[in-house]
């Protein structure tokens, strides 16, 4: 935004810019620019449903594709069975939708689409979007709870065996712990994303102005922060797998407090 | 940071395009396409289930048949067994049988032509006592010119033959 020319800000990165001259759509006085950002949700969206669309052949034997969406509905089916039970199948949709839209979101926001002139966002790395899907897990932990337990579902918040003296502190404590929840599970989802793409922004940074500052330079600091980038990015598409997977997985334990209390 | 800076400006839209697009994934995706691909493997899982179950039978039945088919077996060579026996016993018996015939038949020859030696011999006996008796008196009256009478010759002669 601020950068002068030849420069990297590698906030520029996380800029969300209407596109299709939509920045004075609204809806009920709210703004609701088609941006850079939805752009990014819709490709999400559409890919994820190329995906999924390649695997349904329903063959008796599959081949590779139909083997790829059979085994990531058998991972979160299996995840689901582990955490919460039988009782666990019933939320596949939607925790198969969270995983892979993240999933994809993640690496979609990581490919190198920066040297065709098309720039990814990854809108995993904005906390108004992270938020929205917390609050959304959250608001089905508590639904399920209340729904199934009533008021008895804050018995979730007074652990077995706890001495009955100890119970006005532990409650509080307990509370405090759940109501925390879905800040910790958007803001780690949010940071683990920012915090990867700024710092291969930060290296490339060091790369460009380096080798520009002459071959000395270049030599001593671009090339080993090139040699830093092509391993982080590796990293990177890591992160991209496991943040997904916390998030769903955080989501199926918080599922499973909710089905079966303790 | 742009995700706090533009906050106020793009909260609004940023919200309303996630919950469409995401809305579009968990209900086009999660809830029509998941349950489709799941029942794929489900049905793939029954079928292998299935027709291991139905090879299990089979071989149960093969089995079963396999030692009805043994019985059977055992049964047939107990049965031939008991009929190469009896064959046998049969046999042993009516050879048995027409060799006592044939000793019978040779006893009772042997029984006859001893009686008709026994007979030949007496008559045979008697003859050379008679012819003895004659000659006895025949060589007393030519020799001592005594007369004896057939009798008391005979007795001689007979007396004669004991001690021989």
């Amino acid at each position: 935004m601020a950068a002068e020319e030849g420069k990297v800000d590698p906030m520029h990165q996380f800029h969300i810019e209407p596109i299709l001259g939509s920045q004075n759509w609204e809806i009920a006085g709210f703004n609701i620019a088609f941006t850079n950002s939805s752009m990014w949700m819709m490709i999400t969206a559409i890919v994820l449903f190329l995906f999924v669309w390649g695997g349904m052949k329903r063959d008796l034997v599959p081949g590779r594709w139909q083997v790829m969406v059979e085994s990531s509905t058998g991972f979160i089916e299996d995840m689901l069975d582990a955490n919460i039970g039988k009782e666990g199948k019933k939320y596949v949709p939607y925790v198969f939708s969270l995983f892979m839209f993240i999933l994809f979101a993640n690496l979609l926001g990581l490919l190198p689409l920066g040297i065709i002139g098309v720039h990814p966002f990854t809108f995993t790395s904005h906390f108004t979007v992270t938020g929205v899907l917390a609050v959304i897990s959250f608001a089905i932990v508590l639904l399920v709870g209340f729904w199934k337990h009533g008021f008895h579902f804050f018995s979730l918040f007074v652990p077995h065996g706890t001495p009955l003296p100890m119970i006005p502190i532990i409650f509080p404590i307990e509370l405090i712990s759940f109501l925390v929840r879905p800040f910790s599970l958007a803001l780690r989802l949010f940071v683990a994303m920012m915090a990867g793409h700024v710092l291969l922004k930060v290296l490339s940074s060091f790369v460009i102005d380096g080798t520009n500052a002459g071959i000395g330079f270049g030599l001593l600091v671009g090339l080993p922060s090139f040699a830093l980038m092509i391993g982080i990015s590796a990293l990177e598409i890591l992160v991209a797998g496991i943040q997904a997977y916390v998030f769903a997985l955080l989501t199926s334990l918080y599922i499973n407090d909710a089905e079966n209390l303790h | 940071m742009p995700q706090i800076a533009q906050l106020a400006e793009t909260y609004s839209s940023q919200i309303f395009w996630l919950l469409v697009f995401f809305g579009l994934v968990f209900f086009v995706i999660g809830r029509g396409m998941v349950p489709r691909v799941m029942a794929t493997v489900g049905d793939r899982d029954k079928q292998i289930a299935d027709d291991l179950a139905a090879a299990q039978a089979a071989r149960d039945r093969a089995d079963e048949e396999e030692d009805a088919w043994r019985i059977r077996e055992n049964e047939n060579r107990n049965q031939a067994q008991a009929l190469v026996v009896q064959a046998k016993a049969d046999a042993a018996a009516q050879s048995e049988k027409k060799i006592g015939a044939a000793q019978k038949r040779l006893d009772t020859k042997l029984a006859e032509a001893e009686t008709r030696i026994a007979a030949s011999r007496d008559s045979a006996m008697t003859e050379i006592e008679a012819v003895a008796a004659e000659a006895a008196q025949d060589i007393t009256q030519r020799l001592a010119g005594v007369k004896v009478t057939k009798p008391s010759a005979s007795k001689a002669v007979k007396e004669a033959l004991a001690h021989v």
